[in-house]
């Protein structure tokens, strides 16, 4: 028995709490049942009063070591048994074990007859007798009330019900005391007036053809306490409740990243991923990729040997594994390392709350270090609009305070009557990625788009997004005149890009031929030039050769004649012409 | 009233308390009264032996059964109406 540490004055002695061993409830309760006293515990037919009482006793005996008494006025011990058995609770090796005793009262109006005063005395050595034989702790009495249907002289009940609970009290035991909700009231008969310490009200209400229980703790003399409806699940495990309360926003924000499993992603996520216990948003119309975005978020946080939930609200496990399969992610594997664990519920099972409780649990239990809820929307489905949000800050709070990393997927994207509740979950979410399904030329194309992602600079740009038999890829931004293409469109514009690009080549390739030919034209036409030059020059050296022996020659001939004249005279020879003799 | 058989009559109290003292003397009176020689009266205090409560479902106190005649009958209370005594021990027809 966990006395609770004194954190008040040290004047006040803090009062001593026991545990119930009922996850959840002891964190609302501040550390348990008021130790020593009796609680009284309340609600309608069918909600769970008497599993709450015995799992008080069985979570005594086995986590506690205090040993436990349940007078049951209403079930027989055998039925008992058997309706705790549904909880995996062995009572008949406690009670073989003499840590638990079950006293049931049998008592029928038809068969008593009343003369005279009496007292409930021999209820009290019953009692007694049960909790000194195995030096029980723990009383759960269920449901005494059914006195007042039994005896006709309710004033010596009350006031033998009031002695009772002082003398319970006197005993030191840790009680519980059920009773039937009344009218307008706590309870049928009034039993508050006299468990005044504690009250704790289960209640099972239906709201759309979908049953919720919840606990609130109506009062709790001497304590701090929650004061909401909580939530509270009651099936094999035992009862759990589900604690989490939106005020604290106290959470450690760690730096320590996690991959998204998409290496192009990440690298849009500052290139390392998310945060570890953030929370993810991916919402996209149907088939748009949000599945297999969270199934690459699996695949990753197992890869690293760290342990992962998976809620599916749509489809089996067998379902997703295969599907998955086909892009080439095995889950298979991850699943049978136990570092996997699927949760397949359909949302419309029971209510939102009753989900989360779930969740709750599962978190707990397997401690993960991500969960995926595909898709979250279907829960939204299975509450009350204005819970919706109240209730998702509860798991939201619940997972950041383990530093559990979510990734939630939600179908639709701001479209109508979506907006209103994308709106109401965005703002709890630290990274939102909109995946968006867009036709255009008569196909659908998948594109990402990075909407935020608090605490880190992440890419801005729409990216298109493709299932390849190798899992996600993410292409490159192609930035066209009209803005982002997809698909078709930007193989089109790749397509003609690169064609505007040959023409262009070819263009230049034409240019520069021509401008080769034209050069070796010129050249050619320069040496023509040339040649001619050459050629006129030749002839004018020739003749001005030519005409300088003409000259010589002339020269010569005169001389030649001068000579002749000078002998014909001298000699009185008749004078013959010199040079060239005529013929 | 065709029993004649003898009255096997077993009465827990819890101590000496004023009821159980009561319960005794008046059971004692009406049986002298209206089953001479035909009664036998075993007194059980709960005290000496608690784990006999719980045997035999008893939770007021005083408690009067009536094993004989057959069925039993439960009769809770000092007995100090007398009237209600008789009618729930099939003492006399009302």
């Amino acid at each position: 028995m966990a006395g609770k540490k004194r954190t008040t004055r040290d004047k006040l002695p803090a009062i001593g709490k026991a545990r119930t061993g009922i996850s959840g409830l002891d964190e609302v309760t501040q550390g348990g049942l008021p130790q020593g006293r009796p609680t009284l515990l309340c609600g309608s037919a069918g909600c769970g009063k008497t599993l709450f009482g015995m799992t008080f006793l069985y979570n005594g005996v086995v986590q506690y070591d205090e040993p436990g008494v349940f007078i049951a006025f209403e079930e027989r011990p055998q039925d008992l048994i058997k309706n705790v058995g549904s909880l995996n609770y062995d009572i008949d090796r406690l009670i073989a074990q003499n840590k638990l005793a079950i006293d049931h009262v049998e008592i029928e109006r038809a068969k008593i007859a009343e003369a005279g005063d009496y007292d409930l005395e021999g209820l009290f050595i019953r009692l007694g007798f049960a909790i000194d034989s195995i030096g029980a702790k723990r009383v759960v009495i269920d449901t005494i009330e059914t006195l007042f249907g039994v005896l006709e002289d309710e004033s010596a009940l009350r006031s033998e019900l009031r002695r009772l609970f002082e003398w319970l009290k006197s005993k030191g035991v840790t009680a519980i005391i059920t009773a039937e909700r009344g009218e307008g009231t706590l309870t049928r008969f009034g039993l508050e007036e006299y468990v005044a310490d504690c009250v704790i009200l289960l209640d099972n209400r239906v709201h759309d053809q979908l049953s919720t229980r919840r606990l609130r703790i109506v009062k709790y003399r001497g304590s701090a306490h929650g004061t909401n409806e909580y939530p509270f699940l009651l099936d094999e495990q035992g009862v759990t409740v589900m604690p989490i309360t939106s005020s604290g926003l106290a959470h450690d924000a760690s730096t320590e990243r996690l991959t998204s499993g998409i290496p192009d992603l990440d690298e849009m996520l500052e290139g390392q991923g998310y945060y570890r216990g953030s929370s993810i948003l991916v919402s996209g119309s149907a088939g748009s990729g949000k599945s297999t975005m969270a199934a690459h978020f699996v695949d990753a946080t197992c890869a690293s040997g760290q342990r992962c939930i998976y809620f599916a609200m749509e489809e089996s496990p067998s379902q997703i594994i295969r599907n998955m399969r086909s892009i080439g992610i095995d889950l298979q594997k991850w699943q049978d390392k136990k570092l996997l664990r699927f949760s397949a519920r359909r949302p419309s099972l029971f209510g939102l709350e009753t989900h989360l409780a779930t969740m709750y649990r599962e978190v707990a239990d397997f401690e993960p270090a991500a969960v995926i809820v595909d898709p979250l929307s279907a829960l939204l489905y299975a509450g009350a609009t204005g819970d919706v949000h109240s209730m998702l800050l509860r798991l939201v709070d619940f997972l950041k305070t383990r530093c559990v990393t979510a990734l939630f997927t939600n179908v639709g994207v701001l479209t109508g009557e979506s907006a209103a509740t994308e709106v109401q979950i965005s703002s709890l979410m630290d990274t939102w990625l909109l995946l968006y399904n867009r036709e255009s030329n008569g196909e659908h194309n998948r594109q990402l788009y990075l909407l935020k992602s608090r605490g880190m600079a992440h890419s801005n740009q729409v990216r298109e997004f493709i299932l390849t038999s190798d899992g996600i890829k993410l292409r490159a931004a192609y930035l066209g005149p009209e803005g982002v293409l997809t698909g078709s469109a930007r193989l089109a514009q790749e397509a003609k890009d690169k064609a505007a690009i040959l023409v262009r080549e070819q263009e230049i390739e034409r240019r520069s031929r021509e401008l080769r030919r034209r050069r070796r034209e010129i050249a050619a036409q320069i040496e023509m030039l040339q040649a001619q030059l050459t050629s006129e020059e030749t002839e004018v050296a020739l003749l001005n050769r030519e005409g300088m022996a003409r000259e010589d020659q002339l020269a010569t001939d005169r001389v030649a004649m001068g000579a002749s004249r000078l002998t014909r005279t001298t000699i009185g020879e008749p004078a013959k012409p010199v040079g060239r003799p005529r013929k | 009233m065709t029993e004649n058989h003898g009255y096997n009559l077993r009465l827990y109290v819890a101590g000496q308390t004023p009821k159980s003292i009561a319960a005794i003397a008046n059971l004692k009176k009406i049986c002298e009264q209206h089953l001479p020689g035909r009664y036998e009266i075993e007194i059980i205090d709960l005290m000496k032996d608690p784990a006999l409560a719980m045997r035999h479902q008893i939770v007021a106190i005083p408690t009067l059964i009536r094993h004989l005649p057959e069925p039993l009958k439960r009769i809770i209370g000092d007995l100090s109406d007398t009237e209600k005594v008789l009618v729930g021990l099939d003492i006399r027809p009302t």
